[in-house]
């Protein structure tokens, strides 16, 4: 009985020790080969486009993504913040500046605990992209005179995804709510024939999610549109690494949205507004500087750090060389008004 | 930076006062003999004045910039001069902004006493902050780190976790001042 039993963990990958066994799984060389287009230029209508209501600041970059779930599978959805993927899922999520496809990232859940994370350059014709080394590639194509983009290495992209649970970022329950943001920064509206959360449990794609997922959405809860639109963006650009299920040794900061009562505070606002910040704002006093000051966003850190672009103090601290004007400017009214503090 | 005797002679206080507690063991021995090569102390161990100039203040172990020493502003610099550093040799101004070297030792709160190795690891993988904030910043020679194998690093974060616990929260980095 015991080696059949060993054997059946072995195949349903179980074994801690069969994942090394195996030879690393590895990303194709070109991105023709990742499964992604069905014909040159055309992309496999099996690979289905999503927009989150909350996009990821990329530099201004215009984007496009897809998944693939593998046929029969769903998404496991007992965790609503923290979906499982199916063995076999894909992602991928084109940039494009000034209207010219630059990277494609590639995210395949290659197998049990096996995520492969790749990037891939796109060629001066644009008819195919290259794989980069696991170092990234800098300085591929101009963002704004003097700035140019540059594709991450692997590392750079586990950092945010995670090393150990692997997470699509832009892909949970709240990015593809049907309570969709209309104040959104830099909100994408959906397109014919995008992805969405009602057709995932529609289909059957979608697994073991709370039964009233569609009748009360996922929704930052908030109690005006802008501070909605500003704990999403937050939740968005901020929340993958500043999160309560993975603190940063003695940050106690969280920008992360999870599912929860109404009338809970979001994170996003919860650890920031009113307390203090261990960075300091030039010219303050060590220890006087807080994360969001109700009514004064020039003596609040978030915005401080979000506007630079300086290692001592950007945030986020990587994937981004040019502040996001526009969402400083909505963060800054929103925190001059109060922060959300303030009834109207 | 510093004469090679007066060099010699930290690493000889560094031998007295943190190679013995190493436990014995083979990892932590490797622990001890890779933080003596690279010379982990060099930064995150304090000087202090001593009769015969600065010298280590091997109470404080590896726990980086005394928080009570609270520094003044940064000197202006005039080039070639470039950057500065404190005389406990764990303050420094540059073009890249004022950086406190960090406590090393196993305090809960102001140390790695909440790290894991894997958070170690990826730290060092990444040269970044805590493993996904900020750059590691000068003078810290992450690049050193990072030439070295999973199992030195391993055997490098047992042995810091293994030293006495030292609270000492360092300040966060500063922004760089105008004239450097």
């Amino acid at each position: 009985m015991r080696p059949v039993l060993t054997l059946l963990a072995a195949v349903l990958g179980m074994l801690p020790g069969t994942a090394r066994d195996l030879p690393a799984p590895r990303a194709p060389r070109l991105l023709s080969q990742t499964g992604l287009y069905a014909a040159p230029g055309r992309v496999d209508t099996r690979n289905r486009p999503y927009a989150p209501q909350y996009p990821l600041w990329s530099d201004g970059a215009a984007k496009s993504r897809w998944v693939r779930l593998p046929e029969g599978a769903a998404i496991d959805g007992r965790e609503e913040d923290a979906w499982t993927f199916p063995v076999g899922t894909k992602f991928w999520k084109e940039f494009r500046f000034h209207g010219r496809k630059v990277e494609t990232r590639f995210l395949w859940h290659a197998r049990p605990r096996t995520w492969v994370f790749a990037s891939y350059a796109w060629n001066a014709t644009q008819t195919e992209a290259t794989l980069v080394p696991d170092e990234g590639l800098p300085d591929v194509a101009e963002i704004t005179p003097g700035l140019r983009h540059s594709i991450p290495g692997v590392t750079d992209c586990r950092t945010c995804h995670g090393n150990g649970r692997t997470e699509p970022l832009g892909f949970t329950a709240l990015q593809l709510s049907p309570d969709r943001d209309p104040g959104a920064i830099h909100g994408e509206p959906l397109q014919p024939g995008m992805l969405t959360l009602a057709e995932l449990v529609a289909a059957g794609r979608l697994r073991h999610a709370r039964p009233d997922l569609l009748v009360n959405p996922p929704r930052i809860r908030a109690t005006d549109p802008d501070t909605r639109a500003v704990l999403g963006y937050l939740a968005a650009n901020c929340g993958a690494c500043h999160r309560r299920d993975q603190p940063i040794d003695g940050l106690d900061l969280d920008f992360r949205h999870v599912h929860a009562a109404a009338g809970v505070p979001e994170p996003g606002q919860a650890s920031t507004v009113g307390r203090p910040s261990r960075f300091t704002l030039p010219g303050e006093a060590p220890g006087r500087s807080h994360r969001i000051l109700p009514g004064e966003a020039g003596h609040s850190t978030v915005p401080y750090r979000m506007a630079s672009r300086r290692p001592t103090s950007q945030m986020p601290p990587l994937g981004s060389v040019l502040a996001d004007r526009e969402a400083l400017d909505r963060l800054r009214a929103w925190i001059d008004a109060g922060a959300g503090t303030r009834s109207r | 930076m510093f004469p090679c005797t007066f060099r010699a002679a930290l690493l000889a206080g560094l031998s007295c006062g943190l190679a013995s507690a190493a436990a014995p063991d083979a990892q932590l021995r490797r622990g001890a003999y890779l933080v003596r090569i690279m010379g982990c102390a060099d930064c995150h161990m304090p000087r202090k004045m001593g009769p015969k100039g600065p010298e280590m203040d091997v109470a404080r172990g590896l726990s980086g910039h005394p928080e009570a020493l609270v520094m003044p502003a940064a000197p202006e610099l005039k080039a070639p001069w470039a950057w500065a550093g404190a005389g406990t040799n764990t303050a420094f101004a540059g073009p890249w902004g004022v950086t406190f070297a960090a406590n090393l030792t196993p305090d809960a709160e102001t140390g790695l006493g909440h790290w894991t190795e894997a958070q170690f690891l990826q730290a060092v993988r990444s040269g970044r902050h805590l493993g996904k904030g900020r750059p590691i910043l000068p003078p810290m020679p992450i690049q050193i780190l990072q030439a070295a194998s999973d199992a030195d690093l391993k055997a490098l974060f047992a042995y810091l976790k293994a030293q006495p616990p030292v609270r000492n929260r360092v300040p966060e980095a500063l922004e760089p001042v105008a004239s450097h």
